[in-house]
Parts: C-alpha cells; sequence; structure tokens
C-alpha cells in the first residue's frame, strides 16, 4: 500500500483547496469573459479597444509572469493606498493581499481573457435572423440577449469553455509558487522532507488526470443538455 | 524627448548589470524553448504518424503518454524530473550525473517530453482529417504506406496543423517561465532577481512581461507569414 508518511490527510486538504481555487476563478474568469465578449461586440469604441487590449495583453504575458506581478505589485499598491489613507485621515487600516486572493484573482483575470474570445466567437455563430426575428417580435435589446443569443451561444461557447477550463484546472499549480498551500506545493515539500519525490508526487499527477477525466464527464453532459433541440446525424 | 530621457536620469533599476542579467535570462528563455520544440518536434512526428497505427500494442502506449503529460501539469512534471531523477539509486556515480544536476536539463527534458505530447496530438489530428479521396488517389497511383505518408499526408498534415503547432510555440514560450522556480535564470528568474534586489515589482515585472508580449508577437507574426506562404494555393484569385 501506498505510504504517504502521514502526509496523506494535509495533501488531500491542499487538492480541495486546488478545486476551490480552480472554482473560484473560473466564477471570474466566466463575468470577465462574458463582460469582455460584449464589450468586443459593443458600436462604442471606448470599450472595445478596452477589451481589445485586454484579451491581448493577458494572452501574450506568461501566467506566472502576471502572477508574480500581481502578488508583489499589488500589495505594493495596497500598502501606498492605506498610507495614503493614512495621510489623508488617519485612517489605519492595513490591506493584505493574502495567496488565495491573488492566485484566484490572477487566475480568473487571466482566463478572463480566453474566455472573452471564446464568447466571442460564440456570439458571432448565433444565426443573425434569430435575433432579427427577436426585434421583429418587439423584444428589447436585454430580452433577445437573455432569451435568444446567449443560451444559443452557450452551446458553440461549451466545447471552447472545456477547453479553457482543462487548461485553468492545471494552471493552479501555479498558485504553489506564490507560497499557497495547495496539493502541489504541500506533495513537493513532503516530497523534499522525506526524499521521495515519486512517493508524493505521482499521486498528484494522477489526482490531476482524475479532476480532468470528471471534468470531461461533466463537460459532455452539458454539452448534450445544450443542444437539445439541435439536429444530430 | 527631455521627459523622455529624464524618466531614465533618475532611475537606479535598469542599470547595466540589471541589464545585462535581464539579457542573459533572455538568453536562457530562447535556448530553452528553442531547445525543447526543437527534439519535442522530432520526437512526436514519429509518435504522431504510430499514433495513428491500428495496432493497440503501438498506439495505446502513445496515448497513455500524451494522455499523461497533457492531463497534468507542466509544474508537477517539472518537480517529478527535477527531483525525481536525483532520488534514482546510484545515478550520481554515473555519467548522466554531470548533465542531471545542473537544473537547466532537467528542466529541458520536462520541457521536451510536455511539448512532444501536445505536439503528437497536433500531428495525429492532422493526419486523421486527411481527405479520405486524396489517400484513394494515391493508392490508385500504386504508393505504397511510406510513399504516401510522405508525398500525401505529411505534407497537406503540415499545413492542417500548422496553426495549432504556432499556438503550441507560444504556449512553450508562456510556460517556459516556469523554469525559474528551480532555480533557473530565465526572463522571468531575473525578473524575480530584480525584484528581490530592489524591491520594485513594477518595473521588474512589467518589464519581462514587456518583453514577452514582444516575443509572442513576433512568433505569431512568423506564422502567420509562414501560413501565408504555404496556403498560397487556397487563396482566391484576386
Amino acid at each position: 500500500m501506498l505510504d504517504l508518511h502521514g502526509y496523506g490527510p494535509s495533501i488531500f486538504e491542499g487538492a480541495i483547496l486546488t478545486v476551490q481555487v480552480a472554482v473560484l476563478s473560473l466564477l471570474i474568469a466566466l463575468i470577465l469573459g462574458l463582460a469582455g465578449a460584449i464589450a468586443k461586440q459593443s458600436a462604442n469604441p471606448v470599450p472595445r479597444i478596452i477589451a481589445t487590449i485586454y484579451t491581448t495583453v493577458i494572452r501574450g504575458v506568461p501566467d506566472l509572469v502576471l502572477m508574480l506581478l500581481i502578488f508583489f505589485g499589488g500589495q505594493m499598491l495596497m500598502n501606498m493606498f492605506s498610507d495614503w489613507l493614512y495621510d489623508q485621515f488617519a485612517w489605519d487600516i492595513f490591506f493584505n493581499i493574502n495567496e488565495f486572493i491573488a492566485g484566484v484573482v490572477t487566475i480568473g483575470f487571466i482566463f478572463g481573457a480566453y474566455m472573452a474570445e471564446t464568447f466571442r466567437g460564440a456570439f458571432q455563430s448565433v444565426n443573425r435572423g434569430q435575433l432579427e426575428a427577436g426585434y421583429a417580435y418587439g423584444m428589447s435589446k436585454r430580452q433577445v440577449f437573455i432569451k435568444i443569443s446567449f443560451p444559443q451561444m452557450m452551446r458553440h461557447a461549451l466545447p471552447g469553455l472545456g477547453n479553457n477550463w482543462l487548461v485553468m484546472l492545471k494552471t493552479t499549480a501555479l498558485v504553489s509558487i506564490i507560497g499557497l498551500a495547495d496539493m502541489v506545493r504541500l506533495a513537493s515539500e513532503a516530497a523534499k522532507a522525506v526524499h521521495e519525490p515519486f512517493t508524493f508526487l505521482i499521486p498528484v499527477a494522477l489526482a490531476y488526470l482524475f479532476l480532468t477525466a470528471v471534468s470531461e464527464w461533466i463537460l459532455k453532459r452539458l454539452e448534450v443538455k445544450y443542444s437539445a433541440g439541435v439536429a444530430r446525424g | 524627448m527631455e521627459a523622455f530621457l529624464s524618466l531614465f536620469a533618475d532611475n537606479s533599476i535598469f542599470n547595466p548589470v540589471t541589464l545585462m542579467h535581464y539579457w542573459s535570462g533572455f538568453v536562457t528563455t530562447i535556448q530553452l524553448v528553442f531547445l525543447s520544440l526543437v527534439i519535442g518536434l522530432i520526437i512526436a512526428l514519429p509518435l504522431g504518424i504510430l499514433r495513428t497505427s491500428k495496432n493497440p500494442f503501438i498506439n495505446k502506449p502513445i496515448w497513455a503518454y500524451v494522455y499523461f503529460f497533457r492531463g497534468t501539469p507542466l509544474l508537477v512534471q517539472l518537480y517529478l524530473i527535477y527531483y525525481g531523477t536525483a532520488q534514482i539509486k546510484g545515478i550520481q556515480e554515473t555519467i548522466f550525473w554531470n548533465i542531471l544536476s545542473e537544473a537547466f536539463y532537467p528542466c529541458l527534458i520536462a520541457f521536451v517530453l510536455n511539448t512532444a505530447a501536445y505536439t503528437t496530438e497536433i500531428i495525429r489530428g492532422a493526419i486523421e482529417a486527411t481527405p479520405k479521396g486524396e489517400i484513394e488517389a494515391a493508392k490508385a497511383y500504386g504508393m505504397n504506406a511510406w510513399k504516401r505518408m510522405l508525398r500525401i499526408v505529411l505534407p497537406s498534415a503540415l499545413r492542417r496543423g500548422l496553426p495549432a503547432y504556432a499556438n503550441e510555440v507560444i504556449f512553450m514560450l508562456h510556460a517556459s517561465s516556469i523554469a525559474s522556480v528551480v532555480t533557473i535564470v530565465d526572463l522571468t528568474g531575473a525578473a524575480r532577481d530584480i525584484y528581490a534586489r530592489y524591491y520594485a515589482p513594477f518595473e521588474a515585472f512589467l518589464f519581462v512581461a514587456a518583453i514577452y508580449l514582444c516575443l509572442t508577437f513576433a512568433l505569431i507574426y512568423t506564422f502567420r507569414q509562414i501560413e501565408n506562404k504555404i496556403m498560397a494555393h487556397t487563396r482566391p484569385i484576386s
């Protein structure tokens, strides 16, 4: 039997943390992605340009560099802000950017850019005639979005969203570098302590494969759900 | 111009010493990425072809290799190889240890295995998408399996696979920043050193972010040029 030298429970907690980071980042990424995709289609050039800069810059820079920038730079900004508050109003507040917030925000922020591209493509593949039909029925812009383009867009977006999610799940391993006790960090620390890297890292690798397999299964079910009403050959 | 120069006048961070540090980091990043991509491609090409084989003893092991390396984080793979190889019994007495004791080579091995797995999948996808008619035509000309692969399948697979491979190259450039975790001073490692030395996160990290951005744009531009060149026959007549 696998002997984890008593590190088993803590690595399991690390695995739960990995899932938490991934799910919370997914929420942020979905919101940012949707906002980005809507901004990219806007008739107003200001949101369009901001969204284009966001998706281009974020996708051009490594995740780790962005994470280090937000983790170390964010703390410095917050320190400046609390200094300023103290000078101006004599408020003595200290903001702490902890690893969890920095990790979740960074991953959400990065994948928001990828999600925005996925959503944009998906919105474009919704048949224009359907939207026009909606307007012809007297629906408002909001109603057309909620009732027509969003549900149909989801069907086209799902494969891309699924891919982004799988990449994101693996990207969460990077939070171990900024000190968050996820399963990669706990396992690598245990590996260094006991000098048995394979004992700890192979189970972690298998845990990622398991999470991937579960995600693929859920995604398949979601795809079936969202393509209800579409003829399949 | 005056204002621009004054920006540089009172900065203590971007002095010749740090710029040389960034430069050596840049060289390391380029070496790592270039070597892993070239070696990875050399490994992936036969694997991608064999992956389309119908023999389960050939395609299943390749499938397992690809599944493992695409399904786990590169960081875990790097730790496995970096810490793992050192623990193999007796390896420290062999000649391999000269190579493996430097952080660069375990890191290169991890990157090569990772990119080879992704590239294998790209090549498999491109080969399997070959139109049936092309293969039938080649058979009708009396070409054997080798000639079909060399003359028909691979050239057209190259065209189909190139956009995905361009993404993989950019992905590899970004993934290479992980090398800084195992004490390698690549671009990101240089930025971390300079951050630690001057406690200046914005200068240190925004600067490398800008370099990565330029490299990414250069890669995108290069691949677009190549695509235009090899896809010239599909361009509409204007």
